[in-house]
């Protein structure tokens, strides 16, 4: 349930094609920062933010300074070793072509990194760029768990992609996820992550990369189907046993989320209905008015709380759990990479078993299929390990996040309903002193 | 309310138990024992119990039904320490409709405490309407405590014989009651309050008052239905919250570290599911306070309508009375100023003779000695009843006014503890979890 009509962005508006420099072009030298980056004191933690060539960055959307400090400390540093990149996703800006209206995000990085040219950058992306990364991660690094993306398409024709909250919540999703994977030990490595945080022209990068492609194709691209697999090593039989039951409990959960809201949508409904009564009584009294006014005004408080509540559940609450789905998606597929690589690996080593005059030295295919299974497994134990961790600490988040968020509501409500206890007291004393 | 609890004391004078129960019962026409004519007797009455009886109703069919316990005892006696047996007698609420009657009749310029609700209203699904279900019993209960003891603390109620008798005896009470004879003025006045009539002269401080009381009974009833559905709605939101607690502790069978946090997370959780009961239980309280205004209402209507209806009734004798003297005129005069079949017939059939007229005038003397006499006793009715309704009504405002006001800070109090409660669980669950 959302209060009133969803809010839009700011959009560039209505231009002709030659007019607009498109936000991803190089020609857009507001965004992307100069060489002379030597005087530039903006740092993390200041106020006023500034680009490197002293251009102030536009802080007016969800893009603060404060809350960027607060995305930038989001994940915790497990390793304990010295972070060297940062990145986020902020300030979603809508963009009006007579082809299409799409929005596009900023994406900041900040690094100390040498495989980076440069210390910090800022680029414009939109959903499709980041939709692309993610697939050529996969590509790229198959034996890796990667980091889910918000849903591409909105199911419900209910939801206008250009509302703020459907945006904001999709920015933090989209933030989500490049956090996750700059905090990938490998996967921050990726050449194309880099070219993703840094490029100016993006899409040059991508039209070269769609030639390059053909070539590569076949060694990276691991066979999937047709062989079937003897057995799977315990440790991830289990993970996959855990990852079904999870599902299981995650969808659970959700559906629970869902109806409390429903309810307390409904609850909403009828306290908006329950206030007015007693304003409406208070008009027929005397001294009783200002009494059932004070009420009347509680319901009222209390009321607006509540929709806070639903409302912060609903964009936050929700979006994270589904995230996880998603998440748990990925793993599952990346499981059952795994298994064809072990199965292929199996099905060659039995084959050769049958060529007697290779007996005496493993043939290399074979031995490659056997080194792709060892790294598999270990790129994906430490990517479980790692990703139970971050389960764990993003879990401990949404569930404290969702108690803070209750509390918050019984203490509005609190206030309300102590603020008027002196208002009907005093009247009652005041009349007992004249008896 | 006056009264909630059993041990809620008040006290009434309860006549003077000097005179024999037969010199009581023969002061049948006098119901009212004067005020300041016996010595003062405190009694503190309570109706302590409620029980099942089976018996034969009026068409002989067996029924249950329930019976409820009113106990009196003497405060002075309580006061000295002594602790006697309380007079104890069963009742069940029909009596109590017929008490309530009874005195709706004899004081009709009295805004009458009503009874609990005869049916229950303005449930939420939780809630039985069951007449027999024990939770609608005790608060029925309580509810009969109150009625009588806002009668037992009326100035002019509490002297009442029959009111006195109902309290300490059990059999023979309604033969009182009948032989009062209100039951012939009982249909009178169903009559009357129910007769459409228009007033000439309407008191304006009764009309105000008759709008005001149609105001109250429309905006608590309003207030009562949208309250149960607060109720329903909030009963929902608590109750999903338990399902939290299954799933939160499946999980926790899947996970390691997670684990602990999540199960203890999860008993929270059922708490918080499980606390709606005695929340609401402890709001049908307030209902109750809100449910009897709204049938105060009703009765300050009453007095209204009863004001109306005298009003009327003397306004009705005067013009009457106002006809009679035009038509002894008439015939004294001859003269006829209106038309009239007499006068019609006169022309057609010719003269009365002067015997005829002179009969007619003497009826007519008598009817207007009478009507004059009518005239008189209706004003003195009408002034008496305004001068009494008048002093009842304010003592009747300020009840109101103060009995509301305490509901709401009641019901203010009983929000602060629920959001109390609520922060409590929530900030329980939160240490859980940032344990996991």
């Amino acid at each position: 349930m959302s209060a009133g009509t969803p809010k839009s962005l700011p959009s560039s508006g209505q231009k002709s094609i030659q007019d607009i420099s498109h936000p991803l072009s190089a020609e857009d030298s507001v965004l992307t920062p100069s060489p002379d980056i030597g005087n530039t004191t903006s740092s993390i933690g200041e106020k006023d933010l500034s680009l490197p060539n002293g251009t102030p960055v536009d802080t007016s959307s969800p893009g603060s300074s404060s809350s960027l400090l607060n995305r930038l400390q989001l994940d915790d540093d497990l390793d304990g070793e010295t972070r060297d990149l940062f990145v986020t996703v902020d300030d979603p800006k809508k963009h009006v072509s007579t082809m299409e209206t799409y929005i596009t995000y900023r994406v900041s990085t900040k690094t100390t990194r040498t495989e980076f040219d440069l210390p910090e950058y800022s680029a414009r992306r939109r959903y499709q760029d980041f939709d692309w990364l993610r697939n050529k991660l996969e590509e790229s690094q198959p034996t890796h768990l990667i980091p889910p993306l918000p849903e591409k398409f909105v199911m419900k024709g209910v939801v206008d992609r250009f509302s703020e909250e459907f945006v904001e919540t999709r920015r933090k999703a989209l933030d989500k996820f490049l956090k996750r994977v700059a905090d990938h030990p490998v996967l921050s490595f990726n050449e194309h992550f880099n070219v993703f945080l840094s490029a100016k022209d993006l899409n040059a990068y991508k039209r070269q990369g769609l030639a390059l492609l053909t070539k590569m194709g076949e060694s990276v691209k691991y066979v999937t189907g047709g062989y079937k697999l003897r057995g799977r090593p315990v440790e991830f039989a289990a993970m996959g046993e855990y990852l079904d039951v999870f599902t299981q409990k995650l969808g659970t959960i959700d559906r629970i989320a869902q109806r409390i809201i429903k309810e307390q949508s409904e609850y909403l409904v009828e306290l908006r209905e329950y206030g007015p009564v007693y304003s409406g009584w208070a008009s027929s009294e005397g001294e009783l008015q200002e009494p059932l006014e004070g009420v009347s005004g509680c319901v009222a408080n209390c009321s607006s709380a509540l929709e806070e509540l639903t409302e912060d559940m609903s964009e936050d609450f929700l979006p994270v759990l589904r995230e996880y789905v998603l998440y748990i998606e990925s793993m599952k597929s990346v499981l059952k990479k795994r298994d064809q690589v072990q199965a292929e690996y199996e099905a060659k080593l039995e084959a050769t078993a049958f060529r007697k005059e290779e007996r005496t030295a493993v043939p290399t295919d074979v031995e490659k299929c056997q080194d792709r299974v060892e790294c598999f497994n270990a790129d994906l134990k430490a990517d479980w390990d790692r990703w139970q961790n971050n389960k764990r600490q993003d879990f401990r988040q949404l569930l404290t996040g969702m108690a803070d968020k209750n509390t918050q509501y019984y203490e509005k409500c609190l206030a309300a309903w102590e603020s008027i206890i002196p208002l009907l007291q005093e009247k009652q004393d005041a009349k007992t002193d004249t008896n | 309310m006056a009264g909630t609890a059993s041990e809620e004391i008040t006290t009434v004078d309860s006549g003077d138990t000097d005179l024999t129960a037969a010199e009581l019962e023969s002061n049948e026409t006098n119901t009212m024992v004067e005020e300041g004519t016996n010595p003062l007797r405190k009694m503190e009455i309570s109706v302590a119990e409620a029980d099942k009886r089976m018996g034969k109703n009026s068409v002989n069919i067996q029924e249950t039904y329930t019976v409820y316990l009113i106990e009196t005892r003497p405060i002075d006696a309580v006061a000295e320490g002594q602790n006697p047996a309380p007079d104890a007698l069963w009742r069940r609420y029909s009596e109590f409709e017929l008490l309530r009657n009874y005195l709706l009749v004899t004081y009709p310029f009295v805004v009458v405490p009503p009874l609990p609700e005869k049916r229950a209203e303005f449930v939420w699904h939780k809630l039985s309407a069951d007449n027999m279900d024990p939770d609608f019993v005790e608060r029925r209960r309580v509810g009969l405590e109150n009625f009588l003891l806002r009668v037992a603390s009326h100035s002019i109620l509490s002297n009442d014989k029959v009111f006195y008798h109902f309290l300490k005896e059990e059999n023979g009470w309604k033969e009182v009651v009948f032989e009062t004879g209100f039951q012939a003025k009982a249909d009178s006045r169903l009559k009357g309050l129910n007769a459409a009539f228009r007033v000439k002269t309407p008191d304006k401080r009764f009309t105000e008052l008759k709008l005001y009381s149609d105001e109250l009974q429309s905006v608590s009833s309003q207030l009562l239905r949208v309250r149960a559905r607060v109720a329903d709605r909030l009963y929902g939101v608590y109750k999903v919250h338990g399902n939290y607690g299954r799933v939160f502790s499946e999980w926790s069978a899947i996970e390691r570290e997670m684990g602990d946090g999540l199960q203890s997370a999860g008993h929270h959780m059922d708490a918080y599911a499980s606390s709606i009961d005695d929340i609401l239980e402890e709001e049908e309280h307030y209902a109750d306070q809100l449910k009897e205004y709204l049938f105060y209402a009703e009765a300050l209507r009453a007095v209204c309508r009863k004001h109306e209806l005298l009003q009327y009734e003397l306004e009705t004798a005067t013009l009457d009375l106002a006809f009679k003297k035009q038509q002894r005129e008439e015939l004294a005069t001859g003269t006829v100023r209106t038309f009239s079949f007499k006068g019609m017939t006169t022309k057609l059939f010719g003269q009365e003779t002067q015997e005829q007229r002179e009969v007619k005038l003497q009826v007519l003397e008598e009817q207007i000695v009478e009507g004059e006499e009518l005239v008189k006793d209706k004003t003195v009715e009408c002034e008496e009843f305004v001068k009494n309704a008048w002093v009842d009504m304010e003592r009747f405002k300020e009840q109101k006014d103060r009995d509301l006001k305490e509901a709401l800070i009641n019901y203010a109090i009983m929000q602060i503890s629920v959001c109390k409660k609520g922060i409590q669980v929530w900030a329980n669950a939160k240490e859980c979890f940032s344990k996991m």
